[in-house]
Parts: structure tokens; sequence; C-alpha cells
């Protein structure tokens, strides 16, 4: 019987770029070329182009973009995450407070925010690096809701009112560039990372940890160095938009700081990086273009994700890198 | 020859080791001795506890009670890296390679490992270059495309010596292979039992649980009979079968 099967080739170029890179024309850079340079061209010309508004949205897109990271890097290790939230709300907080509070300027408290708030954020989930899968997961989404809740009763840190006044940015050409070089910062250096002997040792941890262990690493340390790296990573998107609303409050540990992030990663494709900051570009314009048309915003918003999920489970990157680099005919086989 | 071992040093000693699992008791006061450069079968029937007694060696599980020691150094209740740093290498009897890395890279993880770096005087280089080093000593071709294909398309034989390679690459002291030969050919046995002689001719110490008694009986310099959870019998291969014990154990009794 004869039957009809889709057959994947890939193109010629692709075989020739990867390993011995013989490239003899400009179309043939230009191949290799394209896919770095379309998120950096893109996101070097938007802040000009856009309108003051479409500026903000792009904004935070780009501090969810970095969430999205740091959330599939997180993955990658073995970590499912469901609050990236607290890293968000640590970094704002951090970045608010010693702003605010102690009156560190904004050039040093958010590399402070940062880098204290991927500390703080990898030392209150320490003592959970060995739980697994879903109880991991169920830990971090408890943290964001309960810090929120502390700021609330204790009223520490300004409580409901939360603190406001927090210095701006010099201007918007400043804060927009900010934001779009730490981002396309983390998606090359996740990018670069994970193929590391380092990144590689992190990725093996998720394959079998026991393996690891069995060689001598530490792998409660390894994980732990994983999410002080996600940790900076959500921290500085957190003090970054604290600067940007000049205000911090209880809004920084929302569920939205972890649902966001994961569904980006989850329609764009994950364990690629630039698969969750495709996701993030997709889904917070999509979100802010729908805001117009009022009640059912959501509505068709979760019909968007269910459709993404659905129609391409493996994420809207890899379906595009898979048609850039190979191309599919159908053959008739033998059964 | 035993005698002469036993004039070298001893590398690990365990003492009364108790190890239960609810109410099953998985290891009973086991003790026994294992000497620098000596090769140690531990042999018993399915379920006598000899993989419990690899992982209460690594680490893996903590003993109820007993002592372990390694070169005079009480080990007993450290965690599996700082067993594995000071040189205890194991293999799995369920073998999960890196599946999608090619063979090569399953080696970067052991030769990252803190002990590796150590003994490299604290650099780490073309990891790469010694890992394909590695597995050519057990027997991957050199530049055959074996090293290159991911782990997980490899056949049994070469995942084995694969595990085996983990082990060299750690530069472990003690070795500890966890039914290495299980579903391995005769000609796949005859390609890696040099491999292990050579690895004792160097001064190596290797534990193998085994199922496959006659290769294991050709190598090995003492065996260990285990059965429900105790030691039955610790001797030179030729003797050890002979005791009643041990025939009931794997036989039955009349």
């Amino acid at each position: 019987m004869k039957q009809r099967r889709k057959e994947r080739i890939d193109r010629g170029i692709k075989a020739r770029s990867d390993d011995v890179f013989s490239l003899n024309s400009y179309r043939e850079m230009l191949y290799v070329a394209l896919p770095p340079l379309t998120p950096v061209l893109l996101l070097i010309i938007l802040p000009l182009a856009l309108p003051s508004y479409w500026q903000k949205v792009l904004i935070s897109t780009c501090a969810f973009a970095l969430l999205a990271m740091s959330w599939d890097f997180l993955v990658g290790v073995g970590m499912v995450s469901l609050g990236q939230a607290l890293f968000f709300g640590v970094g704002a907080y951090i970045a608010g407070i010693s702003n605010k509070i102690l009156g560190l300027p904004i050039w040093i408290d958010i590399p402070v925010a940062t880098i204290l708030g991927g500390a703080v954020s990898a030392l209150l989930l320490a003592p959970v690096l060995r739980l697994r899968g879903v109880y991991f997961s169920m830990v971090t989404l408890v943290f964001p809701l309960m810090l929120e809740r502390i700021v609330e009763a204790s009223g520490v840190f300004g409580g409901t009112e939360g603190i406001s006044g927090i210095t701006p940015f010099p201007n918007s050409f400043i804060e927009s560039y900010v934001i779009v070089f730490v981002t396309l910062f983390a998606l090359f250096g996740f990018r670069r990372l994970v193929t590391t002997d380092y990144g590689l040792v992190l990725k093996a941890i998720k394959d079998n940890d026991m393996a690891v262990m069995g060689v001598g690493i530490n792998v409660y340390w390894m994980k732990a160095q994983a999410l002080f790296i996600s940790g900076c990573v959500g921290a500085f998107a957190g003090a970054f938009i604290t600067h940007v609303y000049g205000f911090v409050g209880m809004p920084s540990f929302a569920l939205d700081y972890s649902i966001l992030p994961l569904s980006s990663a989850v329609v764009g494709g994950m364990g690629t990086f630039a698969g969750s900051f495709l996701g993030a570009f997709i889904l917070v314009p999509l979100s802010e273009a729908l805001r117009g048309i009022g009640g059912l915003r959501i509505v068709l918003y979760s019909f968007f994700l269910v459709f993404f999920i659905v129609a391409l489970p493996e994420g809207i990157f890899h379906y595009v890198q898979r048609k850039y680099q190979q191309f599919e005919r159908w053959v008739e086989v033998d059964k | 020859m035993i005698d002469q071992k036993q004039k070298t040093n001893l590398i690990l000693r365990a003492r009364d080791l108790n190890k239960n699992f609810g109410g099953v008791k998985a290891v009973v006061s086991v003790s026994f001795d294992l000497h620098e450069g000596e090769l140690l079968g531990v042999i018993g029937p399915n379920g006598s506890g000899k993989t419990t007694l690899v992982n209460l060696i690594t680490g893996f599980i903590k003993p109820d009670s007993g002592k372990i020691e390694y070169r005079g150094r009480d080990i007993t209740g450290w965690p599996p890296y700082r067993i594995a740093r000071i040189g205890i290498a194991r293999t799995f009897q369920m073998i999960r390679p890196f599946a999608e890395l090619p063979s090569f890279k399953n080696l970067i993880i052991p030769l990252y490992s803190p002990r590796v770096r150590a003994l490299s005087g604290g650099k780490y280089g073309d990891l790469d270059a010694v890992a394909k080093d590695y597995l050519e000593d057990v027997g991957f071709e050199r530049e055959s495309s074996v090293t290159y294909k991911p782990a997980g398309s490899l056949p049994h034989g070469y995942l084995k010596r694969l595990e085996l390679a983990k082990c060299l690459a750690l530069r472990a002291d003690l070795i500890i292979l966890d039914e290495l030969f299980s579903g391995l050919s005769i000609a796949e046995l005859a390609s890696i039992i040099p491999i292990i002689e050579k690895l004792v001719s160097e001064g190596k110490s290797v534990i193998m649980i085994e199922h496959r008694l006659r290769e294991l009986f050709r190598i090995a310099d003492r065996i260990v009979v285990l059965n429900y959870g105790s030691v039955i019998a610790d001797g030179v291969p030729s003797e050890v079968m002979e005791k009643p014990e041990v025939r009931m154990a794997y036989l039955g009794s009349e």
C-alpha cells in the first residue's frame, strides 16, 4: 500500500553554516546573520518609531520578556517556577527602598537591586531546593503571595500605600534604551550561557540529578546559582519598572508577573530564550491592543492563548526555526 | 594472592551497616573490607541488598546504623557529592545518559567536577578533547561517529562503556560498578573486561555488583555473597561457591 509521508530535510545552507562555515555569498551570510540581527535591529528602531504610549508598552514588554527568559532558564535546570513575581517584587522593593529611604541615586540603586534581589530570591528559595517538580512549584507560587500579605498586614515599606515619589529616569529616550539593551544582553547572554560547560552541567541536573551528584558536583549549590542568575534578571525588571512608574507597592508581587512570563515561554517555545522573548513580544502588545474592546478582552486573550497552544504546541519560535532551516516535501512510501 | 593483598592498605572498611525500608530489612549488619588494588565481587539473589549497599557506600542512602571508613576517614552520612569528590565513583544500574547530548559531551559533567579541577591544578581547559580521550580509553574508536552521536541513540554496549568512562574521567580511586555486565553479549564482555583488568592493574580498587557469575569469578580477587541483606560468605571465588549456605541461597533448599 502506498502512503504519503512528510519528509523534512535540512536546507543545504543550514548544514554548511552549522559546522564548517563555508559561506560564499552575501545571500548566505545574510541567512546566518538574519535571525540574531532581527531582534537587535527591531529593538533599536522601535523606541524611535513608536508613539509615547506604545513606548511604555515596549518597556513593559521588555520587562516581561526578561521575566520569561529567566523563567525559561530555571526550567532548563529543572525548576518550574510559578512565582517569577517573587524576583520582580523583591527587585522592585529593594530599588524603591534604596532610592526613596536610603537616598541612593538611580544609577546605583538599580544595580544594587539587581544583585541583591537575585541573592535574596536565591536565599528565600534555598531551603526548598531539595523539593522537586510540582512541590517546588507550589512553594514558588506561595512566596510572592505571602510577601504581599506580609507587607499588607505589617504595614512595612509603606504597607498598602506603597512607596511613591521614586526618582524617574532623566528622559524617555534613556529609559527605553536601558531596558532594550539589557533585554538583548539577557537574550544573547542566556543563549551563550547554556552552551558552555557550566550550562551543560545545569542542563544535566534537569535530566538526571543523581548522576550529576555521583560525580562530585553539589547540585543544590548549582541550583542556587541558577536561582541567583534568574533572580538577578527578574529583579532588574522589577527595579526598572519601579523607576518607570515612580512607585512600588503590593502590585509588584501580582500574579501577572508569574503567569505572563510562563505563558510567553509556552506560546513562544521553551528552551531557546528566543522563544520566550518572542512570546512576550506577542502576548504583551496583544493584551494592550485588546484593551480597547472592554469586557471581552480577557476572553479574547485567553482564546488566543489556547489557539497558540493547540495549533503550535512546540511554540512559535520552534515552528519558525524549523521552517527557516528545513524544507518539507511529501513523499510516497510503501507500507 | 589474598595474603599479598592483605598487606596493602585498607581503602574501604564497612562495619555493621544496617538499613531498613519501612519494615523491610534491606541491609543487616554488613561488614567487609576492601584493600587497595583489589577487585571485590558482590553477588546475591535478587533483592538481597546489593544495590542498597552501593547506595549506602556512595551516600545516596544514609545507613540507620553502622560505619563506613574510606582510607581511615569516617564518611558515614556524607552527601553523595562529597563522597564522589574524595574519589569514589559509581555507575548506575539503570543507565540514564544525557540522551540528546553527543556521547563525548556526556563526559563534560564528570570532567567539570571539583575533584577533577583540583587534580588538574585548578584549570578546566578544553574538556571536549579530554572527553574524547577518555572515550577512546573505553573503546570508542577515535574520531568515529559514535563519539558524536547523541548518547540516546547508542547501542547498549556503548552505553555501558560510557558509564565506565564517567568513572575514569572522575579519576576515582574506588570504582563501584552496579551490574555493568548485565545485558551485554559475550563479544561486548570480551571487550569490556580488559578495561576493568587494566584499572585494577593500575592500582584502582573496584567493587562489582554482578549477576554474571562466570565472568565475575574469572576476574575477581574476592567475593562477598549477600542474602536477605546479610553477608553469608566472604572469600576467594573458588571457595565461596562451595559453601552450603551459598548453594542454598542460589539453588534453594532441597
